[in-house]
């Protein structure tokens, strides 16, 4: 296929490096990996949501023939402590149980047959402690305590502020206050979390899991287990989606632990659906109280809110989450004064985590909120008045950050206006049918790139030209399906000048390629790929210095990249990569470069509470468009037309930018209008996917993608990241379409139930004569 | 029991618990991981294969429903060249994770097999019962709507 491979150029549009493996069935998922000697494992879970533990008995399940363990807390070396920041998750529990999807028990076993029968086996006696399963009730005085903490069940609470939000609100022509709900979102990924693991006769631990941070997953099993780091060697194929539910230890310390106790076998463990539901990390359910004060002209003055949001059972990145939540409280706008408030909350719900809009995409449904109803009060046109206060380069963002980085808010919102559907709304809305309610909303949004402050943010590539002549690059980072391996492939074929079929990719092996952070907070293709170009780039020089070598002349300059080798530009003469690589030895074939993302020198007041993460530097933008028509009689809302305008910097693939736009529009609306996580008693409700609800083929419109190319100068070729951004607009787009058909909500997602209750309410407020 | 059935074109004869999931049979006996589990309850589709040429769901059917049948899997949808719709999946990036791909190509292959060219209101139709997590669908229905034009002749 050598001349149907495209050039991996940059900006071009170019099939993506994995695809083909993908739809032949042939890629092998960490799911895939099955060996002759392959045990399975399992968990026992609580099932209650909060009790004491008085006992776990095993011993039935022992005697089970084909049962190799069964492991309790008491088998657990080391501090039996997962987490990120707070490591206030066991392993395997002892003493407490915090929510039904807690571990108890670990059995490995023969094969899914008798792992099933003896996890049925195990008896477990806990006292129920009084349930906590909901942020009210967790904030109650004499609440029951989900972690014995000075500050009860509040895992952190902040504050940061920016001039003086209470002067100035009462200088305020119009306020205006609402409290928001949003719920708890489902990652939903189609591989449910699994991985293999295996301790060798050289006391090796080896894993292949489907996990967004392998380099990290080696310490937290150390520190969980009391293991050398050293000693733990992690494989990380492609995953089969992740969107955040993968960043943190999911399978990977119970494998370890079944690994540990039964040496040399390999040990298979795989959550089904509905234990990926009930143990998975979830969006944070969160809700907010705004208070918003503004001029008559619309110009926007102050800002007061409190955030809450719901952490679930364990902090997992719940106070990082509530720290970003705080940094984009007051959207992309210029707002002089503002104070926020958060709280991140311990309950006995399921454990909230990182997922795709990381706390920003709760903030945004309520300041986009707030932009609408002002909107309305002042009758001003919605786009206008976010106009009017969108961030321009050196506005200090609400968060008190000077944008000193790529900033194309204004350029977004502006395309936007020019578009067709945004021009033609009036007649649209107007040709719609009796009992149909037809709506055109907007949103303009906004998310911080990369880890922020108080975490190195960094990248190690390696790329390597092979004894044939292929160029490999070392990808250390995971790629959960949102590309960024086969953009990396496509930095190095443009520096390089190569084919895609002269390139080969490795992928993240904690032996093979070198830490480069987690694949998280749309910073993968960021600070991987500033590193890959100076190893390429260095990589380049020497191929030139060698063919000089070669070739007979001075030094390396004259010479070119061209497909497959080199070219001395003087003479002509070209001499093959193969041929190059025959004449080097294998370290003097292989270039590293390292990469260090910036952060902000300015520190909000209040922001030094945040140890991780807090503020940003870089932010893509977007304003999204959605045409929305609501049924009035069913409560139905049907999504026509869907628009997204995305600064994301320069577009390295044109095909991969449109997929992850796409893709975040899709769980986006899912969030709009009926994913929803619901619980009672702090027990799932909605426990598989035919009670949780996704978006099909036939509940999404086609989603017309736009970039806005502004080019941010510190990134990849002027890329920035756009991995969360395109999540955080579609519900309030599709909000804003509601509040602008006479339906605001406050509550998403806007199921038909939700709808009709606000279809009644506007009956009601009719006034009768 | 003894299970004799067609996989991709060759003759099987396996030993098996004629009451485990065919899913089971075909990635754990028979080494062919294409078809994937999304949810084991026959809500997503990722585990699609043909049986007879039908579209069936391997999660919800047992070893014992192979007897006698001819199974095709992602692995087997390739002739001497990938399937168009194989091709156009790549071309049109209707492939992110990738996960849901085997089973949205074999639902969206027997589509094409009696539907010559099905506009797109009848892809998302015959689709809706694959969940794709990552793509929001549009580019799946691009390139299932374009393979049908190659197939035709229309495209190249
Ligand atoms: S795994 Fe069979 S339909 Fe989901
Ligand atoms: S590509 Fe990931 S689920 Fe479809």
């Amino acid at each position: 296929m050598t001349n149907s491979s495209p050039m991996q150029d940059i900006g071009r549009c170019s099939p993506r490096f994995d695809a083909l493996d993908k739809t032949l069935g042939r890629e092998q998922f960490a799911s895939d990996f099955y060996t002759e000697d392959m045990l399975w494992a399992g968990v026992c879970r609580a099932g209650i949501a909060h009790g004491r533990i008085r006992s776990v008995n095993t011993a039935r399940a022992e005697v089970v023939k084909g049962v190799h363990c069964v492991l309790t807390r008491k088998d657990v070396p080391g501090s039996n402590r997962q987490g990120f920041v707070y490591w206030d998750m066991p392993v395997l529990c002892g003493t407490k149980v915090r929510h039904a999807g807690d571990a108890l028990a670990l059995v490995v076993a023969e094969n899914r047959q008798v792992l099933a029968r003896a996890l049925s086996l195990i008896e477990v006696d806990i006292t129920p402690l009084p349930v906590i399963d909901s942020m009210d009730v967790a904030l109650e005085n004499h609440a029951s305590q989900v972690h014995d903490l000075e500050t009860g069940n509040v895992l952190k609470s902040a504050t940061i502020t920016k001039g003086n939000p209470a002067e100035a609100m009462a200088q305020c022509d119009v306020i205006l206050e609402e409290t928001f709900f949003s719920p708890v979102q489902e990652h939903a990924y189609i591989e449910t979390e699994n991985g293999v693991a295996r301790f060798d006769k050289d006391g090796i631990l080896h894993l292949t899991v489907s996990t967004q941070a392998p380099f990290r997953d080696r310490f937290e099993i150390a520190r969980a287990l009391g293991l050398d780091h050293n000693k733990i060697h992690v494989i990380n194929p492609y995953l089969g989606g992740a969107f955040g539910g993968k960043d943190g230890a999911t399978v990977q310390c119970l494998l370890a632990l079944a690994a540990i106790h039964v040496k040399g076998r390999t040990i298979k463990m795989w959550w089904d659906r509905r234990e990926s539901m009930l143990a998975g990390y979830k969006r944070h359910a969160a809700r907010m109280h705004y208070k918003l004060g503004a001029q008559k002209d619309g110009t926007l003055v102050a800002l007061e809110c409190e955030l809450d949001y719901d952490t679930g059972a364990y902090a997992h990145l719940g106070v990082e989450i509530m720290a970003l939540g705080l940094e984009h409280a007051g959207g992309p706008y210029r707002i002089a004064n503002m104070e926020s408030r958060g709280r991140c909350i311990y309950t006995n719900n399921p454990i909230a985590g990182a997922f795709r809009g990381f706390g920003v995409a709760q903030v945004c449904f309520a300041f986009e909120g707030m932009m609408d109803r002002l909107a309305i009060k002042l009758a001003m046109d919605p786009l206008v008045l976010r106009m009017k206060n969108a961030l321009i380069r050196g506005d200090r963002n609400c968060a008190g950050v000077t944008m000193t980085h790529s900033t194309g808010m204004e350029e977004c919102l502006m395309r936007l206006s020019e578009h067709g559907l945004w021009k033609t709304r009036k007649k649209w809305i107007a040709d719609a049918l009796p009992f149909k309610r037809r709506s055109v909303g907007i949103s303009a949004v906004f998310n911080g790139m990369g880890y922020g402050r108080g975490l190195a943010d960094y990248a190690i590539a390696k790329v390597k030209l092979s004894p044939s002549g292929l160029i490999r690059v070392y990808n250390g980072v995971s790629d959960m399906g949102q590309g960024n391996a086969s953009t990396f492939v496509q930095i190095a074929g443009e520096i390089l000048c190569q084919r895609q079929d002269t390139m080969e990719l490795v992928q993240p092996d904690t032996d093979r390629t070198h830490p480069s952070g987690s694949a998280t907070a749309g910073r993968t293709t960021y600070t991987y790929g500033k590193a890959l170009i100076k190893a390429c780039e260095a990589l380049r020089d020497k191929l030139f210095n060698r063919a000089a070598l070669m070739l007979l002349v001075d030094d390396g300059a004259g010479f070119a990249m061209i497909p497959g080798g080199v070219r001395h530009l003087p003479s002509g003469r070209d001499l093959s990569l193969a041929d190059l690589a025959a004449m080097m030895m294998p370290d003097d074939r292989i270039c590293m470069a390292e990469y260090l993302m910036p952060t902000t020198p300015e520190m909000p007041k209040g922001g030094e509470t945040f140890k991780l993460g807090f503020p940003h530097l870089i932010y893509p933008f977007a304003a999204h468009l959605a045409r929305v028509e609501v049924d009035e009689l069913t409560g139905e809302i049907i999504v026509h037309d869907y628009l997204a305008f995305t600064d994301g910097g320069r577009v390295l693939n044109p095909q991969v930018f449109e997929q992850q736009v796409q893709g975040a529009v899709a769980q986006g609306l899912g969030y709009a209008l009926f994913e929803e996580v619901k619980t009672r008693e702090a027990l799932l409700e909605t426990k598989d996917f035919s009670t949780y609800i996704l978006p099909t083929s036939m509940d999404l419109p086609d989603i017309e993608s736009h970039a806005v190319e502004t080019i941010e100068h510190s990134g990849p070729f002027g890329m920035k990241g756009i991995g969360e951004v395109g999540m955080n607009a579609p519900l309030p787009a599709v909000a804003s379409a509601m509040a602008h058909a006479g339906l605001p909500m406050n509550h998403a997602p806007f199921t038909p139930e939700r709808v009709l209750g606000v279809l009644d309410q506007e009956k009601k407020d009719i006034p009768c004569n | 029991m003894q299970l004799n059935f067609e996989l991709n074109g060759q003759p099987v004869t396996l030993f098996v618990d004629g009451a485990m999931r065919a899913l089971d049979l075909l990635r754990e006996r028979c080494g062919i991981t294409g078809p994937k589990e999304g949810c084991g309850s026959g809500e997503c589709g990722a585990c699609a294969i043909w049986i007879d040429g039908v579209t069936k769901l391997s999660c919800l059917m047992l070893a014992a429903q192979l007897q006698g049948r001819t199974v095709t899997t992602i692995e087997g949808l390739a002739k001497d060249e990938p399937h168009p719709l194989q091709q156009f999946f790549v071309k049109k990036g209707a492939v992110q994770c990738g996960y849901c791909t085997p089973g949205m190509i074999m639902t969206a292959a027997e589509l094409l097999t009696h539907e010559k060219m099905p506009d797109r209101e009848m892809i998302r139709n015959a689709i809706s019962g694959n969940i794709c997590r990552c793509t929001g669908y549009h580019k799946i229905v691009d390139a299932v709507e374009d393979a049908a034009e190659a197939m035709q002749g229309l495209k190249p």
